[in-house]
């Protein structure tokens, strides 16, 4: 009785020590919170409500097609229904939800406190708020964009959809893309490096591995879509003909740009839906996951093949025949890796002892749905066959299968798994089963029809249809099936509204899961966990089941806190062994001004007003600058460890922002090698291709420019080559020397440009060589900002021989800076000279 | 499970034995093209029904079967054989089915040469929100109608005058994309006289419902004094 009591004290005592670095506040400091649980559920919760406006849209379309010939919504406003519906859900809902959910788990499930980078977390959330503000605000104004959610030029440019409309989508979706790559940046980076003590990379839950190609596939994948929408931007507002024939530019190179982002988007919304398939799955079948290699390996193929398909949105375009069997064939290989998951989950529950709960009935439906997705997915690779029904009332169907069956209903799934998680109470099952019932005979009814309403002939995103043509019958069933399926989502909204009142507590761990993030309390604390433990394994609650206990008793690793630090492990990205601590940041107001001001920019780029838009530019590059300058490395009298412990990252070369750094060249790399593309595709296939005689750019002081820039990055290779030998005498002025020579590399560019016969708004090939000089200048301008800001830090003694984390940061910013350059230079200058002498 | 898929499986096998004769219906093939599709349709469809039945009457059968106690190795053995059959197999096998029979398939409908035969062709201009229809080496322009002879194939030249269309007459063959700035090429062949419909598949603005294209097919006599009636006019 007495060491219980005892127990308990030291425990609580604990808890209030670790609330009082890690607590969250209340009020307008709410908006400083970076915690990751937090921003987790703001993620989800916002997503929610996109999806309840996205449904809604979609309710008005289904009214209006109920019957044909009706005129409730006039053509110009069903035009905007259908491309708001479809952005919404994919940018507003799905992306984000899922995100969100990541956001939320991936740090429980791998023993961490938080993410690795919470402001930035903190950040993407108020990107993403903001962007879908502006966005929506369109629909409220009655100026939301028309053009379809893939957004295809010349439909789009200034001349045949004048107004603001398109704006609204170009800049909302690119701010919203913002906040997706840097989530995918700190997922990436949280689940290689933060991983608790002993967990390598294949005793990491399912999940894990799902989020973990999700995340880089986000990285690959967004930013061809980033790049189109500046290209059409700069299209629209200045007049750079990227898309005009006319002008040597080519509408087809858009669906390229956008098909290379939009195929991968599907499996990114698909692949974290199935990882909670294979999350839930054994849990409910009480026995691990057959085959887990085998599905490490699929998740895996799955990344790649997924970047190599995006053709097969084109077939109708009139690509060459070669060209469409490959991607015809590369289409269907995607039926082998998600074969191979199927397969696994029915062996889980073949060899298992299944129980059942409701998250196992949205699963059977999912199963159901997204089988009949992928069925239609492969009749799509075919190409003769997708000729006929390419975007007709069957693609439609297929679609929405493929979504709402390989997302929508994992996500529910995971919603009733995850919900005492996220509340300590246990949902309805009555309510719960009526609205799974709803559900999924609403959406059958609506979508199953669909697709012999496609077999009949109709086109998609047509407002109206004439008697006559049979599609009257399969679209009544289809209206019916819809509003069935709203009531369905709304006894589930229903349930989980009622279950905070009433459902009944849920205790720790109610399903009997096998992962870390039941470990926590539920709902979970700020801080995760008292104390971290090793996890050499991949049931640690089955395996441990005291788990709970030991952790909030401190029993484990890192439960010291008088020192004020947030803390977690740093650990060895393949097995998992401690390398330093990670010492977090706190809650902090950068984010959320940064945000704003980025929000400024974008409506006043929208607005046209650029005198405004230079002020936020200033405004945003001063806070992000001033958050580079607010970091956790201090001075050597605040870092003390306990003896025993590894340092803190601060003190080391390859901490998580080296690693940040380079996911995030991976990201920009993706962009850059975007524009090549960009550049090579209009030379070989634009129709009106005009090059000019003479080359445009001088050689010479570009070379010179080059020079400059490769002796200013090789001079910081070699500092950082003195620090890690412990050397840095003259490090300040070597700092401030390389800088100057970054500054005269950007001083000879810029004359060099400006000497240049380029006229941007003139011919395609100006606009893309000017898109590629922009691009240099950013990274060369970024990397001397950075440098010199270095050297003012190792003024304060915030950076040297003991704290060298910093530099060894900026390093391979310049590495790709100078990479960049001559990447250019090859395929700027010496391309075409090679083209003209052949 | 079994109830709730009831209504909608009525209807849709309702609809399709009332609704497959459509006037605009890929599955009511009036060409070549569009018989061969409707004929892919209909095995895609059998495969993926027998598909989708198997696999979901193991995993019910699977949720609700009692297992008998395995070992360690017997276990083992059945998940291995469940994913080298079903996830490695079977997909495998089905590609390579549907790829022998699509490649050739599609390469068939190509607008490739004809032994012996010089195709004729006649120029579609897509205009927001109307067809412009042009029959070479005449003077004749027609809006909204194409006139075509049965039993000859022709190309359709199909190009823009504005933004993105598309060609689609879902009775004859697939469709194709109508883009500023390139000249794509559709082959189709009618099998016998009478009036078709097309539309425009790909969204171009606030018209594009309202974007059809009355097709009439002529005897190849018929149509040859269509066109000279319509030169002397």
């Amino acid at each position: 009785m007495n060491t219980n009591n005892e127990t308990r004290k030291t425990r609580d005592a604990l808890h209030d020590e670790f609330l009082k670095v890690w607590g969250n506040p209340r009020g307008w400091h709410a908006l400083t919170i970076v915690n990751h649980t937090t921003v987790g559920i703001r993620f989800m919760v916002t997503g929610g409500i996109f999806f309840l406006i996205g449904g809604l849209l979609a309710m008005l379309m289904r009214t209006q097609l109920a019957l044909p010939e009706q005129d409730i919504i006039e053509p110009k406003l069903y035009d905007q229904l259908f491309t708001m519906h479809g952005t919404v859900m994919m940018f507003l809902f799905a992306v984000p939800v899922l995100e969100g959910l990541a956001m939320y788990l991936i740090p429980k499930m791998i023993g961490a406190r938080d993410l690795v980078f919470p402001r930035l977390s903190a950040f993407g959330y108020w990107c993403y708020l903001f962007g879908s503000l502006i966005l929506m605000s369109s629909l409220v104004l009655g100026i939301a964009p028309a053009g379809g959610w893939f957004m295809y030029t010349p439909l789009t440019n200034n001349v045949y959809s004048p107004g603001p409309n398109v704006d609204f989508w170009l800049l909302g979706v690119t701010f919203i893309e913002i906040s997706a790559v840097s989530a995918g940046i700190e997922l990436t980076v949280s689940i290689l490096r933060t991983r608790t003590s002993g967990m390598a990379l294949l005793h990491m839950p399912l999940f894990c591995w799902y989020i973990l190609v999700m995340a880089l596939m986000i990285v690959f994948g967004f930013p061809p879509l980033i790049l189109g929408s500046i290209l059409l931007e700069l299209e629209r507002a200045v007049g750079m003909p990227f898309f005009d024939v006319a002008r040597g530019g080519d509408p087809i190179l858009w669906q390229h740009l956008f098909w290379l982002f939009g195929h991968p988007e599907v499996y990114i919304i698909f692949l974290p839906a199935a990882g909670i398939v294979s999350t839930l799955l054994p849990v409910f079948s009480r026995q691990p996951i057959v085959g887990y290699r085998w599905i490490v390996l699929a998740i895996i193929s799955t990344g790649f093949i997924s970047f190599g398909l995006w053709v097969h949105h084109m077939f109708t375009v009139g690509i060459p025949q070669l060209a469409q069997a490959f991607f015809s064939m590369a289409s269907m290989l995607v039926a082998i890796p998600t074969g191979i998951q199927l397969f696994a989950w029915l062996a889980t529950l073949w060899t298992g002892r299944p129980v059942y709960h409701v998250p196992m009935l949205w699963l059977v439906g999912f199963l159901f749905i997204f089988m009949i997705g992928g069925l239609t997915g492969v009749m799509l690779a075919l190409v003769p066959f997708n000729w006929q029904v390419h975007d007709t009332h069957f693609v439609v169907a297929h679609l929405h299968y493929v979504m709402v069956g390989g997302m929508l209903f994992p996500l529910l799934a995971g919603l009733y798994y995850w919900l005492p998680h996220f509340s300590g109470r246990m949902p309805s099952d009555k309510l719960a089963r009526w609205g799974f019932w709803l559900t999924f005979v609403g959406f059958n009814t609506t979508f199953l029809v669909m697709h012999l309403t496609g077999f009949l002939g109709m086109p998609r995103r047509v407002y109206t249809y004439q008697a006559g043509m049979g599609w009257e019958l399969p679209n009544s069933v289809s209206s019916v099936g819809g509003f069935i399926m709203a009531m369905g989502i709304a006894m589930v909204l229903l349930d989980i509204v009622l279950h905070f009142r009433f459902g009944r507590p849920a205790g720790s761990n109610p399903w009997g899961a096998d992962t870390l993030e039941w470990a926590t309390d539920t709902p979970p604390q700020p801080y995760n966990f008292i104390s971290l433990p090793d996890c050499p394994m991949r049931h640690p609650m089955w395996d441990q089941p005291d788990l709970q206990t030991t952790i909030a008793e401190g029993h484990h690793g890192l439960s010291e806190i008088d020192h004020g630090r947030r803390e977690t492990w740093g650990s060895d990205p393949v097995s998992g062994a401690i390398r330093e601590i990670i010492h977090l940041p706190g809650n902090s107001w950068l984010p959320f001004y940064s945000a704003l001001a980025l929000s400024v920019l974008c409506i006043s780029l929208l607005t046209r007003t650029y005198s405004m838009a230079l002020i936020a530019v200033v405004a945003s590059l001063l806070l992000l600058l001033s958050w580079s300058w607010k970091n956790c490395v201090y001075l050597e009298a605040d870092s003390a460890v306990k003896p025993g412990y590894p340092p803190l990252h601060s003190r080391t070369f390859n901490g998580p922002g080296l690693w940040g750094m380079v996911v995030t060249l991976l990201a920009d790399g993706a962009l850059f090698l975007a524009i090549l593309f960009g550049w090579l595709y209009l030379r070989v296939v634009a129709p009106n291709w005009q090059a000019p005689d003479t080359a445009p750019l001088a050689w010479l002081p570009l070379l010179i420019s080059g020079v400059l820039l490769t002796v200013a990055t090789f001079w910081h290779h070699f500092i950082v080559r003195r620090l890690r030998a412990g050397r840095d005498d003259h490090l300040q002025g070597q700092l401030w020397g390389i800088a100057v020579i970054g500054l005269a590399h950007c001083c000879v560019f810029i004359w060099a440009w400006s000497a240049s016969s380029l006229v941007a708004t003139q011919t395609a090939h100006d606009a893309v060589i000017a898109v590629i000089l922009m691009y240099q200048l950013f990274h060369s301008g970024l990397a001397v900002i950075m440098t010199a800001l270095q050297a003012k830090r190792v003024a304060y003694g915030y950076v040297g021989k003991t704290a060298p984390y910093e530099i060894a940061v900026v390093k391979p910013w310049w590495i790709y800076t100078n990479a960049v350059f001559w990447l250019s230079f090859l395929a700027v200058i010496m391309l075409p000279i090679a083209w003209r002498s052949a | 499970m079994i109830p709730s898929l009831t209504l909608p499986s009525l209807i849709i096998t309702l609809s399709f034995l009332s609704g497959c004769s459509g006037p605009q219906s890929i599955l009511n093939p009036a060409g070549p093209s569009a018989l061969a599709v409707s004929r892919l349709w209909w095995g895609m469809f059998g495969f993926s029904v027998t598909v989708l039945l198997v696999v979901m009457t193991l995993w019910i059968y699977a949720m609700r079967r009692k297992p008998r106690p395995l070992t360690e190795a017997q276990a083992d053995r059945i998940n291995q054989s469940w994913i080298i059959g079903g996830g490695l197999v079977l997909p495998i096998a089905g590609i390579v089915a549907l790829l022998s029979f699509s490649i050739p398939m599609g390469y068939r409908m190509l607008p490739l040469p004809v032994a012996g035969q010089s195709v004729p062709h006649i120029d579609v201009i897509g205009h927001q929100w109307w067809w412009e229809v042009r029959y070479p080496d005449t003077d004749i322009v027609l809006i909204n109608e194409l006139h075509l002879p049965a039993g000859t194939p022709v190309d359709i030249h199909v190009t823009s005058s504005d933004v993105i269309h598309s060609f689609w007459v879902p009775r004859l063959a697939g469709k194709i994309d109508m883009i500023p700035g390139r000249t794509n090429v559709l082959r189709i062949e009618a099998d016998a006289p009478g009036q078709l419909l097309g539309k425009c598949a790909e969204f171009c603005g606030v018209g594009h419902a309202h974007m059809l294209l009355e097709v009439q097919v002529h005897t190849p006599e018929d149509y040859e004094a269509w066109l000279e009636a319509y030169e002397y006019e």
